[in-house]
C-alpha cells in the first residue's frame, strides 16, 4: 500500500541526491524539483481516494451515516494539533535559515509531539468507531472513510519517523547542505499533509456533519 | 453525402470480402440494430481507408524509391520542413475525423442500447439474469422462465432488462447487434429486434470465471405462432422458480442444459437486483417490514438508471468517475 | 507460522508446471554452478547488481525483459495451442483453471514485465547520453527502481510454482477478483507484484523528469532535444500522472481482500464500476507510456538511416504532447458497453478519434523523412518500415472501435485482441527490437549480426500477420475473447492458422537469441571502433562504443538540433580538448538490491498472510533505507589524469579507424554526395 511507498519515495529522493549530482552543481534544486513531482504524484493518490469517497460517501448500506458518527469538536481539536505542528515546523525552518542547530532540533521535537498527538487522537477515534460497530467493513462509505483518513494518517506517521531521523542527523552532522536539503523536503511534505488534512476536514467531516 | 457513404460502404465491403470470403456473423445481421451497426462499421472503415491506404502505399513506395542503392532518386540531405506538407498531413486526417465524429455522435444516439426501438408492434419484455455460469431469461408478461434458451417473435422489439447475480458478464447475440454488461445490483437495458426467423448464437462476452466458455445460449427468433408455442411449452413445465428453485439454480454450475420454468415467483428479477444493493435490503431490515413491491421496483429503476444513463454530455467526465453517485 | 502456506501450495498434479519447475531448477542450478565455477559472483555484484550507472541498469532491465518475453510468449503458445485444439466436443489440453491463469499471466507479464522494462531500459540507456549528462538525477533511486521491479518479477515467477496466479484477466475486474469469487492467492500475487514494480516505475518516472528538465547539456533548449528524449519526457510525465491511480486502485482492491472492506464488492454498497473506471484511467495512458518512446526510437532511426534530418521535428513534438494530454480523456472507450449514456459514449469516442490525428501526422513525418533520402535497410530500419505498415492497420481498427456503435458488436471479441496486438506488437515490440539493434553497439561496443536480425524481423512480421489477421475475422464471426473451448467448429481453421503464426513468431524469437549468440561470438569482427556505426545524428554517437562510465569527458555545448551531425559536417566532431577535469561520480551501492530483496519477502509474506515475515520485510526495507540516509560516502571524483588516459586511447583508436577505413559501413562521409 502507500505507506512504504511514500516513505521510500521521499527518503529516496532526499537520501541520494548528494551522490547523484554528476556534473551539475549540488545546489539542491534537482532534489526539490524531484520532491515536488513526488508530492504531485502523492496528491494524485489522495485525489483517487477523495474521488472514491465522493462516489461511495452515501453508500451507507443502511449502516450509520457521517452525521451520526462524526464529532466535530473532537476532529477540530485534531486539526488544531496538526495546524500548530505546521507552525512549529515553520519555526524550525526559521532556525535552520538562521543556522541555529539547537533551535532547529528543539522545534522539530515540538513538531513531533504535536504530530504524535494528532496520530494518537486519530487512532483513538478509529478505535472508538470500530468499537461502536462502525468499522471499515460495515459499509462502502465507512471503507472509503477509513481508507482516506487512514492513508493520511500513514503519511503523517512516515513524517514522524522522518522527523526522528532528521533530528538525529542534525544532531550528528549539523546543518550541512545535505541535512538542510532534506529538512526542506520534509518541510514541504509536512505542509503538504496539512493541506491534505484541511481537505479531509472540509470534505469528509464538515460536509458529513451538515 | 449519402452517395459518398454508399460508395464508401462498397469499398468497405470489398475490403471485408477480400479479407475472408466467408460468412461473418457480425457482418450478416438479422435485425435492425445489427444492420445499422454493420453499415456503421463499413462506412467508418471506408472513410479511414482514404488515409490508410495511401499511407501504406507511400511507405512502401518511398522505402523502395529512396533506397540507398538507387542513385537516380533525388537526394535532399537537409530538407526537413515543408509547411505545405505539414498543413496537408494535419488537415486531411482532421477532416476525416470531423466527419467520423459527426457520424459517431448521431449513431451513438441512434444506437443507444437504452433507447426503445420505434415500432408499431408491441414489444416483448425479457428479464435477463447472468449467473455462474448460465443465463436465466424471465418473461414477466407470461410468467415463465428459461435457462440458456431464449425465444421471441420476429418483427417485434424485444426489451431486455439485464442484471447479474454474481460477477460481471456481457449479454450478446452477435447477429442481432449490440451487447451490454450484466452487473450485480443494477439493471442495464438493451433493445433488439429480429427481422428474420432463425436460431442465433448468444454468449457472454465478458470473462466471468471457470465456466465462462460454456455460457452460451440459443436465441430463437420465430413467428408469432412459434413464439406462442414456445411459451406454451415453457408454461407446461412442472418446474417452478420459487425461492427454493432459484437458490438451487443460482449455485455455480457449468454446461447447463436448456430448462423451462412454468411458474415464476413475481418480482424475481427485482429481487435479484435488490439482493446486491446493500442499501435497500438494510433499509428493509431496519424498518422491520417487507418493502412494498412498488418501492422495490422504483429503487433500481430510478437510482440505477439515473446513474448509468442520464448524465448528459456536459458533465460527462465527472459523471463517469462517479457512476454510482446516488442522487438523493 | 506460515499463514496460508502449506506444502499443498505446490501444484504437484499439474504436469506442465512440474516439468517447467524442473527445467527452471536445473537451469538455475546450472547457472549458479557456472557463476561459482568461473568466480563471477564478485564481478556481478560489484559491476552490475550494485551499479548505479544508468547504462548498466538499462541493460539489466532489457535482459530481464527478454527473459520475461520468453515466459510471456510460452503462455501465448499455450493459449494458441489450446484454442486450436478445443473445438466442438474437444476440451483441449488445458483445463479452464489453468487456461485462465495462462491468459491472465500472459497479459500481466507482457505489459508490466516485458514492455515496461524494455521501455524503461531503453530510456535508461539512451536518455542521459542524448542530453549530454553523466547519469540520471538520482542514481541510487534508479537502482532501487530496478530492484523493486525485479522483486515484482520474482513474485510473478513464484506464483507459477507456489500457489497459483490470478485467473481473472489482466486487469482483474471485481467482483470476480474479489475474495468471494477468487479465494486463492492468485489475485494477491497479482496485486503485490504490480504494487512493487509499479512503485519502481513511479520512482523512475520522477527520476527521468528531473533528469531531462535539469541535466541537459548547456545550450540544449527543449526544442533542441532529440525526439527520443522528448517522447521519454512525455512518457515519464504520463507515468507520474497515471501510476498513482493504479496504486490507489490496487490498494482499494487489497483493502477489499485483506481488510474485508467494500469498495468493489457486490454487498454493502460496493461499486465495481468504479474499479473499471479507475483502472482504465491508469490503463489508457499506460498504452501511450509504452508506445511513445517507441515512436521516439523510430524517429531517430528513420532519420539516421534515411541520411536526412527528421521531417517536421516541431510537429513531431507537438503531436507527442497532444497525444500525452489526450490519453487522459479517453478511458471510457474501454467500456462503452457498460451502459453510460449516448452522449458520454460519443464524447469519449470522439476524443479517442482525435488522437489519431497527431498519430497520423507522425506517420506522415516518418514518410517524408524517407522522401528524398538515401534509405539504408539495416535491421533497425526494417523494423521501422514494418512498423509503419502494420501500425496503420492497427490504427484503423482502433478508430473503428472508438465508434461506440461499432464497439457494441466488436467489444471483448477477438477482433479487439487482434487490434491491440496489432498496435502493441506492431508498435511497441517492433520498436523495441529496432531500438535494441540500433543502440546495441553503444551499449556493448559491437554491432549485432545483420543476417539473424533480418531473419528475426521477417519471422515476426509474417508470424504476426498469420497469428492476428485470422483473429480479426473471428471477431467478426462473433468469437469472444478468453474462451477455453468453443462449440462452433467453423472457428477452428482460423485458430489453427493463428497457432501456426505464433509458431513462426517463435522462430523469430529463436533467431533473435541466435543473433545475440552469433554477435557475441563474432564481436571482434562486428566491433564499432568509431562509436558511430550508423552515421548518427545525436550526442550519444559522439562518444566511444561502449560509452565510458562517465559518458562525456567534457560536457558538450549545444547550439542546434542534431549537434553531432553538424559537427561532423563541419569537421569538428572529434576535437580533443586541451585539458580534462576531474569528474564527480556516484558510488555504487547495494542498498537497492537489499531493499528489493526485502520487498520480495514483504510481497511473498503478504500473499500468504505470514504477518511476522511481512513485518520483517517492511522493517527491512525502511531500515535499509534509513541506513542509506546515514551513508555519507556516496560519491567520488575521477581524477582528470584517468579521464585523459581513457580518452587518449579512445582518440587513438578513432584515428586508426579513420585512416584504415576507406569506405565505412554506414559512413558519415557519404552524405557529402549531394
Amino acid at each position: 500500500m502507500s505507506s512504504p511507498a511514500v516513505s521510500a519515495a521521499h527518503g529516496a529522493l532526499d537520501g541520494v541526491s548528494h551522490g547523484g549530482d554528476a556534473h551539475h552543481h549540488d545546489d539542491g534544486s534537482k532534489t526539490l524539483l524531484g520532491f515536488w513531482i513526488y508530492l504531485m504524484s502523492d496528491c494524485l493518490i489522495f485525489s483517487g481516494l477523495f474521488a472514491t469517497f465522493a462516489v461511495l460517501g452515501n453508500s451507507t448500506a443502511g449502516g450509520p451515516t457521517a452525521k451520526e458518527l462524526f464529532e466535530l469538536p473532537y476532529v477540530l481539536g485534531e486539526t488544531m494539533l496538526l495546524l500548530i505542528s505546521s507552525v512549529t515546523f515553520g519555526m524550525a525552518m526559521l532556525g535552520m535559515h538562521a543556522g541555529r542547530k539547537g533551535s532547529v532540533v528543539a522545534w522539530l521535537a515540538v513538531t513531533f509531539v504535536f504530530g504524535a498527538g494528532f496520530i494518537g487522537m486519530e487512532v483513538y477515534e478509529f478505535a472508538k468507531l470500530i468499537h461502536e460497530g462502525a468499522g471499515p467493513s460495515t459499509s462502502a462509505f465507512l471503507s472509503s472513510y477509513f481508507t482516506l483518513v487512514g492513508t493520511h494518517g500513514l503519511h503523517v506517521t512516515c513524517g514522524l519517523i522522518w522527523l526522528v531521523v532528521m533530528m538525529d542527523q542534525i544532531r550528528r552532522f549539523g546543518l550541512t547542505d545535505a541535512t538542510q536539503r532534506r529538512l526542506s523536503c520534509l518541510s514541504l511534505f509536512w505542509h503538504f499533509l496539512d493541506i491534505v488534512w484541511i481537505c479531509v476536514f472540509t470534505f469528509v467531516y464538515l460536509r458529513g456533519a451538515i | 453525402m449519402q452517395a459518398l457513404f454508399s460508395r464508401l460502404r462498397y469499398a468497405g465491403v470489398g475490403a471485408a470480402v477480400l479479407l475472408s470470403g466467408c460468412n461473418m456473423e457480425v457482418l450478416s445481421p438479422k435485425g435492425d440494430v445489427g444492420a445499422h451497426e454493420k453499415s456503421l462499421i463499413l462506412i467508418a472503415l471506408g472513410l479511414m481507408a482514404v488515409v490508410a491506404i495511401p499511407v501504406i502505399a507511400m511507405t512502401l513506395w518511398f522505402a523502395w524509391r529512396y533506397r540507398s542503392s538507387n542513385k537516380k532518386a533525388t537526394y535532399a540531405p537537409n530538407w526537413s520542413h515543408s509547411t505545405k506538407i505539414e498543413v496537408v498531413v494535419w488537415t486531411i486526417p482532421a477532416i476525416i475525423i470531423v466527419i467520423l465524429a459527426v457520424i459517431t455522435w448521431t449513431s451513438s444516439h441512434a444506437l443507444d442500447p437504452y433507447k426503445p426501438l420505434e415500432s408499431e408492434a408491441k414489444p416483448v419484455t425479457v428479464q435477463v439474469v447472468s449467473m455462474d455460469w448460465k443465463w436465466l431469461f424471465v418473461y414477466p408478461e407470461y410468467g415463465v422462465a428459461s435457462v440458456n434458451e431464449l425465444a421471441f417473435p420476429t418483427d417485434r422489439p424485444v426489451n431486455f432488462q439485464i442484471t447479474s447475480d454474481s460477477v460481471m458478464n456481457a449479454f450478446f447475440i452477435p447477429q442481432l447487434g449490440s451487447q451490454i454488461y450484466a452487473m450485480a445490483g443494477m439493471e442495464t437495458k438493451l433493445h433488439l429486434i429480429a427481422r428474420e426467423p432463425g436460431t442465433y448464437a448468444g454468449l457472454s462476452s465478458n470473462f466471468s470465471g471457470e465456466g465462462f466458455s460454456d455460457m452460451h445460449f440459443k436465441a430463437i427468433a420465430t413467428s408469432e405462432d412459434g413464439f406462442n408455442e414456445w411459451i406454451a411449452k415453457a408454461k407446461a413445465s412442472q418446474a417452478s422458480l420459487d425461492d427454493a428453485g432459484y437458490k438451487a439454480l443460482a449455485q455455480p454450475s457449468e454446461k447447463v442444459p436448456v430448462a423451462y420454468y412454468g411458474n415464476v415467483a413475481p418480482n424475481l428479477f427485482v429481487g435479484v437486483i435488490n439482493k446486491h444493493m446493500g442499501e435497500m435490503s438494510h433499509d428493509a431490515a431496519m424498518h422491520g417490514e417487507m418493502p412494498k413491491e412498488g418501492m422495490h421496483h422504483d429503487a433500481p429503476q430510478e437510482s440505477m438508471q439515473m446513474d448509468m444513463h442520464h448524465h448528459e454530455g456536459g458533465d460527462a467526465v465527472s459523471s463517469n468517475i462517479t457512476p454510482a453517485k446516488a442522487e438523493k | 507460522m506460515f499463514g496460508k502456506l502449506t506444502l499443498d501450495a505446490i501444484p504437484y498434479h499439474e504436469p506442465i508446471v512440474m516439468v517447467t519447475l524442473a527445467a527452471v531448477l536445473l537451469g538455475g542450478a546450472a547457472t549458479l554452478a557456472a557463476l561459482t565455477k568461473f568466480r563471477l559472483w564478485g564481478y556481478l555484484w560489484k559491476e552490475w547488481f550494485t551499479s548505479v550507472d544508468h547504462k548498466k541498469i538499462g541493460i539489466m532491465y532489457i535482459i530481464v525483459a527478454l527473459v520475461m518475453l520468453l515466459r510471456g510468449f510460452a503462455d501465448a503458445i499455450m493459449m494458441r495451442l489450446q484454442q486450436a485444439m478445443a473445438a466442438g466436443e474437444s476440451a483441449g489440453y488445458l483445463p479452464p483453471h489453468h487456461f485462465d491463469q495462462v491468459f491472465t499471466a500472459h497479459g500481466v507479464i507482457m505489459i508490466f514485465f516485458v514492455a515496461m522494462p524494455f521501455i524503461t531500459g531503453l530510456m535508461n540507456l539512451v536518455v542521459p547520453l542524448q542530453i549530454g549528462a553523466r547519469d540520471v538525477a538520482y542514481p541510487f533511486l534508479n537502482s532501487l527502481s530496478f530492484w523493486l521491479f525485479v522483486s515484482g518479477v520474482v513474485l510473478v515467477m513464484m506464483s507459477l510454482f507456489v500457489g497459483d496466479f490470478a485467473a481473472t484477466g489482466w486487469l482483474a475486474y471485481p467482483p470476480l477478483s474479489g475474495l468471494q469469487y477468487s479465494p486463492t492467492v492468485g489475485v494477491d500475487y497479482y496485486i503485490w507484484s504490480l504494487q512493487l514494480s509499479g512503485l519502481g516505475t513511479t520512482l523512475s518516472g520522477i527520476n527521468f523528469i528531473v533528469t531531462i528538465m535539469k541535466m541537459r547539456a548547456p545550450g540544449m533548449t527543449l526544442m533542441k532535444m532529440p525526439v527520443f528524449t522528448w517522447t521519454s519526457l512525455v512518457t515519464n510525465i504520463l507515468i507520474v500522472a497515471a501510476f498513482p491511480i493504479l496504486t490507489v486502485t490496487l490498494a482499494l482492491l487489497t483493502a477489499d481482500r485483506y481488510l474485508d472492506m467494500h469498495f468493489f464488492t457486490n454487498e454493502l454498497g460496493g461499486n465495481a464500476m468504479m474499479y473499471v473506471n479507475l483502472i482504465w484511467i491508469w490503463g489508457h495512458p499506460e498504452v501511450y507510456i509504452l508506445i511513445l518512446p517507441c515512436f521516439g526510437a523510430y524517429s531517430e532511426i528513420v532519420a539516421t538511416f534515411s541520411k536526412k534530418p527528421l521531417f517536421g521535428y516541431k510537429s513531431m513534438v507537438y503531436a507527442t504532447s497532444c497525444i500525452g494530454v489526450l490519453s487522459f480523456v479517453v478511458w471510457l472507450h474501454h467500456f462503452f458497453t457498460m451502459g453510460s449514456g449516448a452522449s458520454v459514449n460519443a464524447f469519449f469516442g470522439i476524443t479517442t478519434m482525435i488522437i489519431s490525428v497527431p498519430t497520423g501526422a507522425k506517420l506522415f513525418n516518418w514518410l517524408f523523412t524517407m522522401y528524398r533520402g538515401r534509405v539504408e535497410f539495416n535491421v533497425p530500419m526494417l523494423w521501422t518500415v514494418g512498423f509503419m505498415v502494420t501500425f496503420v492497420i492497427g490504427g484503423v481498427t482502433g478508430v473503428l472501435m472508438a465508434v461506440p456503435g461499432a464497439d457494441f458488436v466488436l467489444h471483448n471479441s477477438v477482433f479487439l485482441i487482434a487490434h491491440f496486438h496489432n498496435v502493441i506488437i506492431g508498435g511497441v515490440v517492433f520498436g523495441v527490437f529496432a531500438a535494441i539493434n540500433y543502440w546495441f553497439p553503444k551499449a556493448f561496443g559491437f554491432r549485432l549480426n545483420e543476417f539473424w536480425g533480418k531473419a528475426s524481423f521477417w519471422c515476426w512480421l509474417v508470424g504476426f500477420y498469420m497469428a492476428f489477421m485470422p483473429l480479426y475475422v473471428l471477431g467478426l464471426k462473433g468469437m469472444t475473447r478468453r474462451m477455453n473451448h468453443y462449440a462452433n467448429p467453423e472457428w477452428q481453421p482460423y485458430l489453427i492458422v493463428a497457432a501456426l503464426g505464433a509458431a513462426v513468431i517463435a522462430v523469430g524469437i529463436f533467431c533473435t537469441l541466435v543473433q545475440f549468440y552469433v554477435s557475441i561470438r563474432d564481436r571482434k569482427k562486428l566491433t564499432d571502433p568509431s562509436g558511430d556505426p550508423w552515421g548518427g545524428r545525436t550526442l550519444e554517437w559522439a562518444i566511444s562504443s561502449p560509452a565510458p562510465f562517465y559518458n562525456f569527458a567534457i560536457v558538450p555545448q549545444i547550439n542546434q538540433l542534431d549537434q553531432f551531425w553538424e559537427d561532423k559536417q563541419n569537421g569538428v566532431a572529434y576535437v580533443q580538448p586541451a585539458k580534462y577535469e576531474d569528474i564527480h561520480m556516484p558510488r555504487n551501492t547495494g542498498v537497492g538490491v537489499v531493499m528489493g530483496a526485502f520487498g520480495t519477502v514483504l510481497g511473498f509474506a503478504l500473499v500468504w498472510h505470514i504477518w511476522w515475515l511481512a513485518a520483517v520485510g517492511l522493517l527491512g526495507m525502511i531500515g535499509a533505507f534509513i541506513a542509506r540516509a546515514y551513508d555519507r560516502d556516496v560519491d567520488y571524483w575521477v581524477p582528470a589524469a584517468e579521464v585523459e588516459k581513457i580518452e587518449r586511447s579512445r582518440h587513438a583508436q578513432l584515428k586508426q579507424f579513420q585512416t584504415t577505413q576507406v569506405a565505412p559501413v554506414a559512413a558519415p562521409q557519404r552524405q557529402k554526395v549531394a
